[in-house]
């Protein structure tokens, strides 16, 4: 029906329906036929304008919400504000708002993985947007005034991945970098040309002229165009940085290496033949080794061998030679090779027990002070000597309690002081714990927490009887060591006037409002933060945030990498709920748990997630659901939610009653923290596929590779079956459980063995045979480990596989249906 | 100073009482005096406690909005305040005994909370965090504005306070 809309001209009428992909072959039969008829007779209830299609099987969730997906037509019980139905030509928010019974529809996933909604924009703004892999809000519809957002119940915040490897990245060399005049915001594809001479900032509103050599194009060399430079069309772009944006010059990139002496047998298997770290002519290396004393190595060039320095006195640290401890790489190579070989050697005899951590972490800040660079840390134990010593605080009785966890938060500020101390000398520090006991990873874990570094945790690691650990180790060692690497950056997240980022979450030092100091910048770390809005956004229709991430790479060049996102603003509540992300919105409730679980108490945090649930389907619930059914009510965007929370609830990092070991569950908080959202999604919520039946039926080709697509299937005991195998993708791991009766085709076709008796336990790498189906499988797993930037390796442990298996009651934790009765009984309350 | 004289049992112990009384009388004003004199010692003790306490208030409102604006980094921002902190408690406590010693309950009970709330936050960080101003910290979650608002509601308190200890103390000069 035409109507006018707010911004004047009628509203598009709805097109022809188009009559939406289904495939009958997955129609799952119903399995209670009672259920079926119930679903049916619900629809009847609610006004004609909703069945529209009355032939759609409902049961079958095999609709992705896609831009290009038509409107069911017509209003429906949650209608779109006419004004933002005018702006969006290809919407899908009424897919988004479809009302989904909980406790009716079991199979609630999309086959393929699910997609980031697509904000509610004008097209020629959507498709300039930034990728939503590289920045992404909870809430794809802002919110007008906080008390809006508050009615919601959802929380408002930013994902970013900004220094995530991109394949296409528009990198300009300009004289000048054109910023606004008041809030230094670079020029963007939002603002707005007055004329052609004056630009409206879209961040403070404030106009500013354009530069006069910004008038001309370089790429379409013509003048008086400013809006198609490239900064104006691309929302991800690289500058390369004028001097003024350097505090000093680019310093070479700066390695060291520095472990405790029982770790070398792992550095040993770990370190390659060839040291490939990103750098110039100008990259130093160094290495320090410590136990009870601390161990320098004199790399002068002219010398026939290293030459090893100790420095016992660990309560008063000195470097004893001024320089030559950290060399030049290119030259000195094969002395470092000399010492690399050499070192598991040495000390191979010892019988040390002590280890000094804190004085060695002193004496290597003092050497990287000059430069700053990168420090890593490999530990095999608790340091209990000097400074920094710690206790063992784990009680193994404790672990499996289901009542509170104790000993989360950091039992001494030593390291936290020294991070502190290292990120304002750019120096990062990452730490390798190899360790099979209690280390304490509450307190190590602060020194690359707030120094920007990284933590890897391999438990139970040894290099003779552990070899998929030290396989693990190794492939990750590789991508440490031969990743991109930006030293010295800061970054400054800049929003609309009006909202103010009030949390941060990540590894990273918030040196002053909005500035985060990162010493290192790596393409695996991930970043959130929280917004609230300050003043109301009444007169605005969109607003922007802005990610500038300021570093010097490796090849000692100052680079600005810039992304821009743009978002609509809404003042309904079922806007809100049509724009919600789910996964972003998982992902931040993951940091803000971890947090809570750090300041109060872990009880505290799982009450606050299963909270999260309850009040946001309530408020959807009270005030977007016109007709009251019974039954757990969500809008199709967050029909997963509980299936996420519950998910939570049930991970490592979070669980009780389960055995848990301390470090094994504060790791796991430090990666929910740490990661980019697609991977702490796969990590909360694996992607579980059947591979034995795999076919080319829909298979896409990549690099004239055929990858087979299987569905993707619910993480519950009752899609297995013993007749199958199948591969459980965990984000760095992947399972794959092979049934008792499986075909022995598959086994072996894939597996190379002939029965199930032969399959060996720790396979962790599958065999290259040349049958098609292991073909195809190996291009599936392939294909799957290349979407991931760390190693990937399978193995077959059940224990672990069944804990994912979150669907499913366990002795201490609720089924999915239990977990959703509970909150429908805690919202109608 | 007369001595004991032998007496009757009946008159002695007037004489005795009487030799007593005009001792008493001769140096002054006697036991009010005293008490005065304490009084006026007590609130200028106070009131000198006081105004570094609002020294010290104005001091942390400075230091917080210089961080807010961007003038100074939050680890240099939170050494110079974690400094005072201890000073602070120590100057709350004092003023709280003092008026705990010279038995004024309305002032005592006036104190009381600040004091026990400056202790409580004292003893309550977490023994992985630098102090009650943590630079890690202290942008999360708002921190910053709740330290600022914590710091604005102690200076006006302790203005108050000031004024009651000047009045009381120009009111125990004046009964000097």
């Amino acid at each position: 029906r035409p109507a006018q809309s707010a911004l004047g001209g009628p509203l598009p009428l709805p097109p022809a329906r188009v009559p939406e992909r289904r495939t009958p072959a997955r129609c799952h039969a119903p399995r209670h036929p009672g259920r079926h008829a119930a679903l049916h007779s619900g629809p009847s209830a609610l006004p004609a304008g909703e069945l529209r299609q009355p032939g759609v099987n409902r049961l079958t969730q095999t609709l992705v919400p896609v831009p290009l997906s038509q409107p069911l037509g017509g209003p429906g019980p949650a209608q779109l504000s006419p004004s933002l139905a005018a702006m969006s030509l290809q919407s899908s928010t009424p897919e988004a708002l479809r009302v989904v019974n909980l406790l009716q529809e079991r199979n609630l996933l999309p086959p393929i993985p699910i997609p980031p909604p697509t904000p509610c924009l004008q097209q020629d703004l959507q498709k300039i947007n930034c990728n939503p892999e590289v920045f992404r809000s909870t809430l794809t519809s802002i919110p007008q005034t906080q008390s809006l957002l508050n009615k919601a119940k959802m929380p408002l915040g930013l994902l970013l991945h900004p220094f995530k490897d991109l394949s296409q990245l528009p990198v300009v060399t300009s004289s000048t970098i054109v910023r606004c005049r008041s809030c230094r915001t670079y020029i963007n594809p939002f603002v707005s040309f007055l004329d052609q001479r004056r630009w409206k900032c879209n961040l403070c509103y404030r106009v500013n002229d354009v530069p006069e050599e910004f008038m001309y194009n370089p790429v379409s060399r013509s003048y008086g165009e400013p809006h198609k430079r490239p900064e104006v069309q691309n929302a991800t772009i690289e500058f390369i940085a004028p001097s003024e944006y350097m505090l000093r010059p680019p310093q070479p990139a700066v390695y060291l290496f520095h472990s405790s002496t029982w770790s070398h047998n792992a550095v040993e298997t770990g370190l390659p033949e060839r040291l490939l770290l990103p750098g110039d002519s100008r990259t130093k290396i160094g290495f320090v080794t410590f136990d009870s004393t601390i161990h320098f190595y004199n790399l002068q060039e002219g010398l026939s061998q290293p030459q090893m320095l100790i420095v016992s006195d660990i309560d008063d640290i000195f470097l004893p030679t001024p320089d030559s401890l950290l060399v030049n790489l290119n030259e000195c190579k094969e002395l470092v090779q000399d010492l690399l070989k050499s070192l598991p050697t040495l000390f191979q005899k010892t019988m040390e027990t002590q280890s000094a951590l804190g004085s060695a972490l002193q004496a290597a800040y003092k050497l990287l002070l000059p430069t700053g660079g990168r420090m890593s840390v490999f530990q095999t134990q608790l340091p209990n000597l000097g400074v920094g010593a710690l206790q063992s605080r784990e009680d193994p009785n404790q672990r499996a309690s289901a009542k509170d966890v104790q000993h989360l938060s950091p039992a001494t500020d030593f390291y936290k002081k020294l991070a502190l101390d290292c990120s304002g000398q750019q120096v990062a520090v990452d730490l390798f714990l190899l360790s099979s006991q209690y280390c304490d990873l509450a307190s190590l874990g602060c020194i690359s927490r707030y120094s920007a570094g990284s933590v890897y945790y391999y438990p139970s690691y040894h290099h003779q009887h552990n070899p998929a650990q030290v396989e693990c180790f190794q492939r990750d060692l590789k991508r440490y060591l031969t990743r991109k690497i930006g030293f010295e950056a800061v970054m400054r997240i800049r929003c609309s006037k009006g909202m103010s980022i009030h949390t941060f979450h990540g590894n990273f030092f918030v040196r002053s409002t909005d500035l985060l100091s990162l010493p290192n910048v790596n393409p695996d770390a991930g970043f959130a933060v929280q917004m609230s809005i300050e003043e109301n956004l009444d007169d605005m229709q969109i607003v922007s945030f802005q990610a500038a991430l300021l570093y010097t790479s490796s090849k000692g060049e100052r680079r600005i990498r810039v992304h821009t996102l743009c978002l609509p603003v809404v003042n309904s509540l079922s806007d809100i709920f049509a724009g919600a992300d789910v996964q972003a919105i998982t992902g931040l409730l993951a940091c803000m748990a971890v947090d809570r679980s750090a300041t109060a108490s872990l009880s505290d945090a799982r009450d606050a997630m299963t909270n999260a649930a309850i009040d946001s389907l309530a408020s959807y619930r009270q005030s977007v659901l016109s007709i009251q059914q019974p039954g757990l009510l969500a809008p199709a965007c967050l029909r997963l939610f509980p299936l996420f929370i519950l998910a939570l609830l049930k991970q490592k990092a979070f669980r009780t009653g389960t055995s848990t070991r301390l470090d094994d569950r504060l790791f796991a908080m430090c990666q929910l923290k740490y990661q980019p959202l697609v991977y702490s999604m796969l990590m909360i919520h694996p992607a579980l596929y059947r591979v034995d039946d795999l076919s080319d039926e829909g298979a896409l080709n990549i690099n004239e590779r055929t990858v087979p697509q299987p569905r993707v299937l619910q993480l519950s005991v009752e899609k297995l079956s013993r007749e199958a195998a199948f591969l459980m993708d965990a984000g760095t791991v992947m399972y794959l459980w092979v049934g008792r009766s499986c075909q022995p085709a598959f086994l072996t076709q894939v597996l190379g063995v002939s029965s199930y008796a032969a399959v060996p336990d720790n396979l962790h790498l599958l065999p290259e045979l040349d049958t098609a189906e292991s073909q195809r499988t190996r291009a599936f797993i392939g294909w799957l480990r290349d979407q991931r930037t760390h190693h990937v390796d399978e193995s077959q442990l059940k224990p672990t596989f069944m804990q994912n298996m979150i669907e499913d009651r366990t002795e201490s934790a609720l089924s999915y249906y239990e977990f959703l009765l509970h909150l429908q009984q805690q919202i109608s309350k | 100073m007369q001595g004991t004289l032998p007496s009757s049992p009946l008159g002695g112990s007037t004489t005795v009482q009487h030799v007593s009384h005009t001792v008493e009388e001769g140096t002054g004003k006697g036991p009010s005096t005293g008490r005065w004199k304490m009084e006026a010692v007590v609130f200028i003790l106070s009131l000198v406690d006081c105004c570094a306490l609002i020294f010290l208030s104005v001091y942390f409102i400075i230091t917080l909005s210089d961080l807010e604006c961007d003038y100074i980094n939050a680890r240099a921002c939170c050494s110079k305040l974690n400094k005072w902190v201890i000073p602070e408690m120590v100057g709350q406590c004092l003023s709280t005994m003092l008026m705990l010693v010279s038995m004024h309950w309305f002032t005592f009970f006036l104190n009381l909370p600040v004091a026990a709330w400056n202790i409580y936050r004292y003893v309550k960080v977490p023994l992985g965090n630098m102090g009650v101003f943590d630079p890690t910290e202290i942008h999360n979650r708002g921190q910053l504005k709740s330290h600022m608002k914590e710091a604005m509601i102690k200076l006006g308190y302790h203005l108050l306070c000031f004024f009651i200890y000047l009045y009381s103390m120009i009111l125990a000069l004046i009964n000097d």
